[in-house]
């Protein structure tokens, strides 16, 4: 059996990339990395480290032509059983056409490797629920939500073959790209601190980004907080924003309403700091503070830097 | 210029979710339904922005039964031409994508758009198979459309950074917050939703390539810890010890 993957990578390999490879190997038989983007052949074949068989680059592929991407993949893939992707924008530009190009079915947003049946967990109703879905075509094409798995080291660095095959037009052209050195994509952070109406106003926001310094963590905001336009729009999390599942998720001034809870009860821990001890965060936390965000904050924040330091 | 705006219905966001006894299929029982807030906030608002600004022609589709017209009648009120209904329950995200592509491929659309995801599936898959069934070039979650003659600018947010790119029509766009604002219908508009067009397709030979098998709840949290605010070290020593998360 043969499973291939599709990755980006420009810099590094971000914890995703290693995540669906890791998912791909566990998911039994050769796994064939197809990549694209500039990241070294040296740093490429560590993906052998989580299993990966083979690595082939295509240096001369855009990650944001999509139609040439497609074909490229579906070319590489017929023996597959199963394509595995991350469920990010690559993912969510490409999954769909290749299910179309391949007549295969598509499982997308999954999180955690298939059941004995054959079908495969899945976030639905903006993860209020789970859903095992099925697919009816012999391969298999699933992206992946991030965080889902971890990845595990198991072998050693693989070949990496490089294309520099000429492709056709991309109808698709690039103006710019920005992109913050070193953030963390918050779909990947491990731990998420996130802020909501309760800090009363951008200014605030300091204490939050200490605390995140502390811990290594992204920030997030709730959906007010996004609108009046007091952190970006990227940050808001929720069934209408970003959903995620970090290991540690830690809620300050924020209520708990529904489509809140909705984008982040996939998070392992939730730790829920707030004045209003009848706040319903409360309910769907493992650890709650009652108590001001602006006494209990720092306090934490020194609490951490204290326990680091020892 | 012509735009094709898929919408689809989800459930109300305060809804419970919970399923039949068999857990074969979502429990309907008491929910009400909206339009997808992506496909109405951001695919439609942005549509009847460029009506506006350059004109426009906007046509709802969404692959349904009977009791989905509320939800159509709402996207029409709101300000679309027209609405197309191709009357078939929605068996998955293939069966829907080629039942709007067949109806889509000779009408010369300009701009197919859709919402990013659904809050209900979260598939994100619509989007992507209607371009591949049409041909056309796919710009999965933008978050800004700007069009001059016929060539779109869009923006991307890509992983805390952003990502502008340029395409020529026709092409397939699902949109992200930040495209527009919600807007409200007002009462001339639900009055002339009326009378608007709404036309009935009954679909040929749809292929379904994936089914959900069953469906369960997160299991509930076992109770919150509180931590006294003046013990702080204690809630450090608990997520590094008990939670083992730090
Ligand atoms: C269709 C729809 C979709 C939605 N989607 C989303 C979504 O995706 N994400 C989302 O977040 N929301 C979403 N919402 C909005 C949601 O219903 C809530 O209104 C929102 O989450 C509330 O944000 P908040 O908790 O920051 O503010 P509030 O509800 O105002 O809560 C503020 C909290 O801060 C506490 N507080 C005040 N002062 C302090 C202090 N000094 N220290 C500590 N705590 C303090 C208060 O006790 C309160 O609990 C959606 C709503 C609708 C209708």
């Amino acid at each position: 059996m043969k499973n291939v993957v599709y990755l980006h990578a420009e810099n590094a390999l971000n914890k995703a990339a290693l995540e669906i490879v890791s998912y791909a190997q566990r998911l039994g038989g050769n796994v064939t990395v197809l990549a694209t983007g500039s990241l070294s052949n040296d740093i490429l074949s560590t993906l052998g480290n989580y299993g990966a068989s083979e690595v082939i680059v295509h240096r001369t592929l855009s990650n944001n032509d999509d139609q040439n991407l497609t074909s490229w993949i579906a070319s590489m893939s017929s023996e597959a059983a199963n394509i595995v992707f991350s469920h990010d924008f690559t993912g969510k530009a490409i999954a769909p056409r290749l299910s179309v190009r391949l007549k295969s079915g598509l499982v997308s947003g999954a999180v955690a490797l298939p059941e004995s049946d054959g079908s495969v967990k899945v976030n639905v109703f903006s993860g209020k629920a789970f859903g095992f879905v099925k697919c009816h075509s012999s391969q298999r094409i699933i992206s992946l939500l991030p965080n889902s798995v971890a990845p595990e080291p198991i072998g050693a660095a693989c070949p990496v073959i490089e294309l520099n095959d000429a492709v056709g037009p991309n109808k698709v052209r690039v103006l710019s790209v920005k992109k913050p050195e070193g953030a963390i994509p918050l779909p990947e952070a491990d731990r998420v601190v996130s802020g909501g109406r309760g800090l009363k106003g951008p200014e605030h926001w300091g204490i939050l980004e200490d605390l995140a310094k502390t811990l290594g963590a992204a920030t997030a905001c709730s959906r007010p907080v996004a609108d009046i336009g007091w952190r970006p729009h990227h940050e808001h999390v929720g069934q209408t924003g970003v959903a995620i599942r970090p290991n540690l998720y830690i809620a300050v001034g924020i209520s708990g309403a529904i489509q809140h809870l909705a984008g982040v009860n996939g998070s392992k821990v939730i730790v829920v700091i707030n004045t209003d001890a009848e706040a319903p965060f409360f309910k769907a936390a493992d650890y709650g503070i009652v108590g001001d965000a602006f006494e209990v904050v720092p306090k934490f924040t020194a609490a951490l830097k204290k326990f680091a330091g020892q | 210029m012509k735009i094709l705006v898929c919408i689809s219905k989800a459930p109300d966001t305060t809804s419970k979710i919970s399923f039949t006894s068999d857990r074969t299929a979502f429990d309907e029982t008491g929910v009400q339904y909206i339009v997808n807030p992506y496909d109405e906030w951001y695919a439609l608002v942005r549509a009847l922005e460029i009506k506006e600004t350059q004109g426009a022609e906007i046509t709802i589709i969404t692959v349904g039964n009977a009791s989905d017209e509320a939800i159509m009648r709402k996207a029409l009120a709101i300000g679309a031409d027209e609405a197309v209904r191709i009357d078939a329950e929605p068996k998955d995200a293939y069966f829907v994508a080629t039942a709007i592509a067949d109806y889509a491929k000779n009408q010369g659309f300009d701009l197919i758009l859709t919402g990013k995801e659904t809050i209900n599936f979260n598939g994100s898959q619509i989007g992507g198979m209607i371009a591949e069934l049409l041909d056309q070039p796919y710009i999965s979650v933008a978050s800004k459309l700007e069009l001059s003659s016929n060539t779109l600018t869009l923006e991307r947010e890509i992983a805390g950074g952003v990502e502008v790119v340029e395409v020529d029509m026709p092409a397939v766009v699902s949109c992200a917050k930040g495209m527009a604002e919600q807007r409200i219908p007002n009462m001339r508009g639900i009055m002339a939703a009326r009378t608007k067009p709404l036309q009935i397709i009954s679909p040929k030979g749809l292929d379904m390539l994936t089914s959900y098998v069953t469906f369960a709840s997160p299991p509930p949290k076992s109770g919150v810890k509180l931590v006294d605010v003046d013990n702080l070290d204690e809630l450090v020593s608990l997520l590094h010890n008990e939670a083992k998360v730090i």
